[in-house]
């Protein structure tokens, strides 16, 4: 979907009569933001923020804390032992470890097989790429929740419960990396360079290797974090097929502290903080790449 | 759809090999070579493009697609989960035993509220937020990578969280509402209380992602629109109804198609926001989506086939919702 630009409609007859040049002139994305954007941004801001710090100060009390009024505003002195505990009960040490290593493969995959049919879709011609390129669209419709039961009839003949590789093989599906790599290798690939690396006689997976790849490197690098985000919050998926003593994902393990038999409140927030934390250091880090990488699939998506 | 941009002409296989007039024997040979390099050219013209796509649609079809026809296979079977690859065929009685059931509808509702009361308000104030960004701010990278931290969370870590802050005795939410003097809400068991609390799950963690993807829509629309829209002296209401908002139309589609498919799958929130920790969503039922409903049925009740038939009719419904965005696109597209 490509933002087309529609052209303005005729402003209302009563405003073209004004023929002073009012102060909106300069109106758009040249206008300064006044007091009261910036009191709706912080107070936004505040409300994104504030359930994860609150996560944070519910972790750091106890039980008997959380169960009075009011509730606490700050930090207390258990967090942490509380994260301690939280990290044994949950197996969050090899649920790190796992879900890593789903996300991980994941990411990689998805990466390397959307970039080189998206450089097909994109700048490659053949027989039916329309109409197979509306396939990977409409793909991108259909939820993949509605597939899990013979998926799960497919793991259960195979045995594969509670082992990673059923959580892996069905996330390398992703028709969304296929269509951004296909919308980013539009424009960021001029054809003059694959006509030269033809001319020299170069087959065309020689091009993918030495020409698609490195021009494709940032939109490869937004794509795996991404995917990786995505995968790392996976829940529904995981949560059938695997278990939280078995071999849990994060998701599962935190899942599971929330549903288990733990009383205590203060143990299931620092669960909840420990699967946050990695996510959300990524994003302080990398923050502005990947708010650059939605944004830009957002405008040629 | 997309700009096209057309292959520009690919260089012809005498552009690597060009052919020469056959002369001596020395000669022959070097265009046998030729002919050999320019058939492997040709061939690798042809086929490679399929080559290239061939893997994600092998993915697709084996952990896509087949699934998705298995499980219409699969609902007119009566499948257990104790048992799931013994299949009994029983037609549609899967489909006539959800729908007698109250809860299948009751669940069907529940999903449309939610997905009114979470997505509306999602992509109003997602739309209010990328207005704002769009103007020049001081350390407007700040606000926007701190509205994304929502969509960095899971759904398990944001549920558990809400949970506390929507309880009943001690929760912020009620003690907050108790300071303006509002009475203390049971978020729980009630039933709007519940979808509402549900909802907000689901717009704190979508509502900065969705203004990004505004913002990135609004920056691209051309500065001089504004300017003439300004000149003809439209105030800055006006600019946004009559410049912004027509720019805007595919993409709040797509935010809109996106944000309903999403809104007709939720289970994650409904499942754990629920005290008693079971698949009903709520004693009553009173927020049980039809995920959640598929859930229940396939894996607490253990009937896989019965879960199939859910499956099944939610991708029915979806493929109506796809026949609606299809026809408004194309109104919008007429018309603009």
């Amino acid at each position: 979907m490509t933002t087309t630009v529609t052209p303005p409609e005729t402003p209302p007859a009563k405003a073209q009569k004004r023929s002073r040049l009012p102060k909106s002139a300069r109106a758009g994305g040249t206008l300064h933001g006044g007091p009261i954007a910036y009191t709706i941004l912080v107070l936004f801001t505040i409300g994104s923020l504030f359930p994860l710090v609150w996560t944070a100060i519910a972790a750091s009390r106890d039980n008997q804390r959380l169960a009075q009024t009011p509730p606490p505003f700050w930090f207390g002195s258990n967090l942490f032992k509380n994260l301690e505990i939280a990290w044994k009960d949950a197996n969050l040490g090899e649920a790190f470890l796992n879900t890593t290593i789903v996300a991980g493969i994941s990411a990689v995959t998805i990466v390397t097989l959307s970039t080189i049919a998206g450089f097909a879709f994109a700048k490659l011609r053949f027989k039916g790429r329309n109409a197979l390129m509306l396939i990977v669209i409409g793909t991108m419709m259909v939820p993949p929740q509605l597939s899990v039961i013979p998926l799960y009839m497919m793991v259960a003949k195979l045995d594969w419960t509670d082992q990673l590789q059923a959580v892996i093989f069905p996330s390398l599906v992703s028709a969304f990396g296929v269509f951004f790599m296909r919308q980013y290798l539009i424009q960021a690939l001029p054809d003059e360079i694959i006509e030269a690396a033809r001319v020299d006689g170069a087959s065309s997976w020689r091009v993918v290797w030495h020409v698609v790849f490195p021009a494709a490197r940032p939109a490869m690098a937004v794509l795996g974090m991404l995917m990786f985000v995505q995968t790392w919050n996976d829940f529904l998926w995981p949560f059938l097929v695997l278990t939280q003593t078995g071999n849990p994902t994060v998701q599962v393990a935190v899942a599971g502290l929330g549903r288990g038999y733990t009383p205590d409140q203060s143990l299931i927030m620092a669960g909840a903080l420990l699967g946050t934390l990695p996510l959300l250091l990524v994003f302080a880090i990398f923050g502005k790449q990947i708010v650059g990488g939605i944004m830009q699939g957002a405008v040629k998506g | 759809m997309a700009t096209r941009h057309d292959t520009a002409a690919l260089p012809s296989k005498g552009g690597a090999a060009p052919g020469r007039p056959p002369g001596g024997s020395a000669k022959d040979q070097d265009e046998r070579r030729r002919a050999r390099l320019s058939r492997r050219w040709q061939r690798d013209m042809r086929w490679s493009p399929y080559a290239f796509v061939a893997p994600f649609f092998l993915l697709f079809l084996a952990f896509g697609l087949f699934p998705l026809i298995y499980t219409g296979w699969a609902s007119l079977h009566q499948v257990e989960l104790t048992a799931p690859t013994d299949m009994n065929w029983v037609g549609l009685r899967n489909y006539t035993r959800i729908f007698d059931d109250d809860f299948f509808w009751n669940a069907a509702k529940n999903t449309l509220t939610i997905g009114i009361i979470s997505t509306v308000p999602q992509l109003l104030m997602a739309m209010g937020i990328a207005h704002i960004l769009n103007y020049k701010l001081r350390a407007s990278t700040f606000y926007r990578v701190a509205m994304l931290a929502p969509y960095a969370t899971s759904i398990a870590a944001a549920s558990l969280v809400f949970v506390l802050l929507f309880g009943r005795d001690y929760g912020m939410i009620n003690w907050a509402l108790d300071f303006v003097g509002i009475d203390p809400v049971d978020w729980q068991g009630e039933k709007w209380p519940s979808q509402i609390a549900v909802s907000t799950i689901i717009i704190w963690r979508w509502t900065g992602y969705n203004a990004l993807i505004y913002l990135a829509a609004m920056q691209a629309i051309p500065q001089d629109l504004y300017e003439s829209a300004a000149l003809d002296g439209a105030s800055r209401w006006q600019q946004f109804l009559h410049v912004t908002l027509p720019s805007l139309r595919p993409t709040i589609l797509f935010t809109a198609v996106v944000s309903t498919i999403g809104a007709s799958q939720v289970f994650g929130e409904p499942l754990l926001f629920d005290a008693n920790k079971g698949a009903s969503g709520g004693a009553e039922h009173q927020f049980q989506t039809l995920g959640l409903y598929l859930y229940e049925q396939g894996w607490v009740n253990q009937h896989l086939g019965r879960a199939s038939a859910i499956a099944w009719t939610m991708f029915l419904i979806l493929i109506v919702i796809g026949i609606i965005n299809y026809v408004i696109s194309r109104r919008l597209r007429a018309s603009s």
